[in-house]
């Protein structure tokens, strides 16, 4: 057929379980060449692929992974939406490849029926029938074809075995046998069905995963499952932590020497400012996240990928339970304790939407790594470097009650959500446990190529803009310092200039309360980049030769020019803590807020609730520290 | 009696699940339909959640989930 290779592509969508093989199928059919996006409106992950079959142009839609097509939340409408064609950028598919994983049949022939009513062109691709014969069962797949009255295909996704069978059959789906009659309908009926089908195909049935069920005994073993458990988070926390900083570092010196290099090569002034500390910082802003994000979703789906996180997620969903959230919800919250970014996208292995937006809403409360140098200056400048009860450092103690705060607040207010915030679609809590299996490196690269893209694509953008409006608001109107003052005092004075320093000045009438004055606010303003830069930001103004030592000693000496009374008293800088346990200072964490539930009004909501909380804790917090010194 | 009080390792026959229409519904599309045998297989600390195992797949359900479906023991 000539015309074949200009007319439109052939649609395929991909549909299938979770854990049935199908985004190995995805692969092996479309290589990695996936484009990803979101579906309108909802959290879902939009995947296509494209492929070509002697010359014959195709599209693989990877529907997301569903048990059912009669769906009980918006998310999961995703999949009979798109068969329907009811999504205005998503054509329906033109004909339906369903894979079942072969040691499962009798369940996923419930899947297969409902997909039969499509009345599209359909073939069933059974994956993992290694394993099948590894476990001593046999399927009939002549006699499946037959008795379903269509094309089955058996196939090793991850060894490429069966794939080209399967091609050349998706060249010519006009050709493919259609069923003579349906399914019935009624349970009674359909299990009946379902009975006639196996007895008919199934000749011998996989005997039990003997190394699956022994492995279990120990990791769901209530206390060795327990410290397992524990061991895994303390090496993942490590990993993320840790490991991760060496590479940050590096790229933070080599961003700091490229923005230097520019400001030296292009004459003094708004261009040189713009490249180095505007665009060049703010690229530095999003690949500095990527080592974490990279390592992050490498042992994640790796977890994911072996079948452990199913097992995780049983091990703590009780304690998880207590607070409206499942088992797969710790994980994400302690990632966040490196940096919500990661934390909220590692939110995307919890199944239930409503369980996954508590997490994400929550996330940003866990001490990310970026507090740290906010609490290092205030502690170190205001706490004393006493000892309590002979052992314990005062300064430690301080900061450990900040991130006992934080991680508090967060189960109290995902508690009231998951209380409040959509109550009605209650949906049932199931977990499949998949066997144990070794996911392949190539399945592995795949998804970690897939979700570090994906974050520089739609998070970076918007973090990059994000810098360059705070580096606008910071330096601009461009104020000259009087004649005959040092540099760093030229920097404060053009600080207090820009409208930042006005915005700082202008807020103080809100912030006083909390006992902060106008130098704080510029501080909360420039932070909103990051919360570490109102280090900088205050150095800067107190025209501080470094951010150590001098730094500490300006603040620890600044007086009001009216009152004459230290502007960091001990009510302040206690209500300052506390303000940035609670406050959303942070586009990247709002960037990825958006991109992950698609919508501003999470973004929006995260920032406000917690704008609230803070203000409130610090107003608190000023009040009583005030009343008792 | 109700799924979430058979003792583990023994094997019972689903009669029915006793839920709202939507879970109902996706309980059956998992597996959990009348008639077919089911076996818990362990539960966590407090008999909550547990682990279930229908048609050689293994699900974990809340003592919600599994209260709601209602089996029996073939004599």
């Amino acid at each position: 057929m000539s015309e074949a290779g200009l007319a439109a592509p052939l649609r395929f969508g991909l549909l299938g379980s979770p854990n049935s093989g199908k985004t190995t199928l995805f692969n092996a059919l479309t290589g990695l060449r996936a484009r990803v996006g979101n579906y309108p409106g909802v959290t879902v992950e939009r995947r296509e692929g494209r492929a070509e079959i002697d010359g014959r142009r195709m599209v693989v839609i990877d529907l997301p992974g569903t048990y059912s097509l009669a769906a009980i939340s918006p998310d999961e409408a995703i999949v009979s939406r798109v068969l329907a064609g009811e999504i205005a950028e998503v054509p329906a598919p033109d004909a339906l490849i369903v894979t079942m994983d072969a040691c499962t049949l009798e369940r996923s022939l419930l899947l297969l029926a409902q997909a039969l009513y499509q009345r599209k062109p359909i073939c069933l691709v059974l994956t993992m029938v290694d394993e099948l014969r590894a476990r001593g069962g046999e399927i009939d797949l002549r006699r499946l074809s037959n008795a379903l009255g269509i094309p089955v295909v058996g196939v090793v996704g991850h060894r490429g075995l069966g794939v080209d069978k399967l091609r050349r059959l998706l060249g010519r789906p006009e050709d493919w046998i259609r069923p003579h009659m349906l399914p019935p309908e009624g349970a009674a009926e359909r299990a009946a069905w379902l009975d006639s089908i196996l007895s008919n195909v199934v000749a011998t049935r996989p005997g039990r995963n003997q190394v699956s069920d022994a492995v279990d005994r120990v990791v769901l073993h209530p206390l060795a499952g327990s410290l397992l458990f524990a061991a895994v988070m303390v090496l993942f926390f490590q990993l993320i932590f840790s490991w991760a900083t060496p590479a940050m570092d590096a790229i933070d010196v080599a961003v700091g020497w490229i923005a230097q290099s520019v400001r030296s090569a292009l004459p003094a002034g708004f261009l040189a400012g713009f490249f180095a500390d505007g665009i060049i910082a703010g690229v530095g802003s999003v690949i500095i996240f990527l080592p974490q994000i990279v390592l992050l979703f490498t042992v994640l789906y790796f977890l994911e990928g072996i079948g452990y996180m199913a097992r995780a997620a049983f091990v703590v969903d009780r304690a998880m339970g207590w607070v409206g959230l499942e088992g797969r919800a710790f994980v994400s919250l302690l990632s966040s304790y490196a940096c919500a970014v990661p934390g909220i996208m590692a939110t995307r292995t919890i199944p239930s939407p409503r369980s996954r937006l508590i997490t994400i809403l929550v996330a940003p409360l866990m001490t990310c790594s970026a507090r740290l140098p906010v609490y290092a200056l205030l502690i170190a400048a205001f706490v004393p470097a006493a000892t309590v009860w002979g052992f314990l450092g005062l300064q430690g103690l301080v900061l450990l009650g900040l991130y006992l705060l934080g991680a508090l607040s967060a189960l109290c207010v995902a508690a009231l959500l998951s209380r409040t915030l959509a109550k009605a679609d209650e949906l049932p809590f199931y977990l499949e446990l998949p066997p144990y299996r070794m996911p392949s490196a190539r399945l592995l690269l795949s998804q970690v190529w897939g979700s570090a893209a994906a974050f520089v694509k739609r998070a970076g953008t918007i973090i990059l803009a994000a810098s360059i409006a705070l580096w606008f608001l910071l330096s601009f109107p461009r104020a000259e310092a009087p004649a005959g003052v040092d540099s760093p005092a030229s920097a404060s004075y053009a600080l207090e200039h820009s409208i930042a320093g006005r915005i700082g000045h202008g807020i103080e009438p809100a912030i006083a309360p909390l006992g902060f004055d106008w130098k704080i606010g510029v501080g909360l303003v420039a932070s909103l980049a990051a919360r570490e830069v109102i280090v900088a930001t205050l150095a800067q103004i107190y025209a501080a030769k470094d951010e150590g030592l001098s730094l500490r000693e300006a603040v620890r000496k600044d007086r009001d020019p009216r009152t004459g009374k230290l502007v960091f008293s001990a009510a302040t800088v206690a209500s300052l803590l506390v303000f940035f346990v609670f406050a959303l200072q942070c586009t990247s964490t709002l960037a990825i807020i958006r991109r992950e539930t698609n919508s501003w009004r999470w973004p929006i909501f995260a920032f406000g609730y917690l704008l609230a909380l803070a203000y409130a804790a610090s107003f608190l917090t000023y009040r009583v520290v005030n009343a008792l010194a | 009696m109700s799924l979430s009080q058979i003792e583990i390792g023994t094997t019972a026959i689903i009669d029915g699940v006793d839920a709202p229409p939507p879970i109902a519904r996706r309980l059956g599309d998992l597996g959990f339909i009348p008639g077919t045998p089911v076996t818990p297989i362990r539960r966590a600390l407090l008999g909550d959640p547990g682990i279930y195992e229908i048609r050689g797949v293994q699900y974990c359900l809340r003592r919600s989930e599994a209260g709601a479906i209602r089996v029996r023991f073939d004599e």
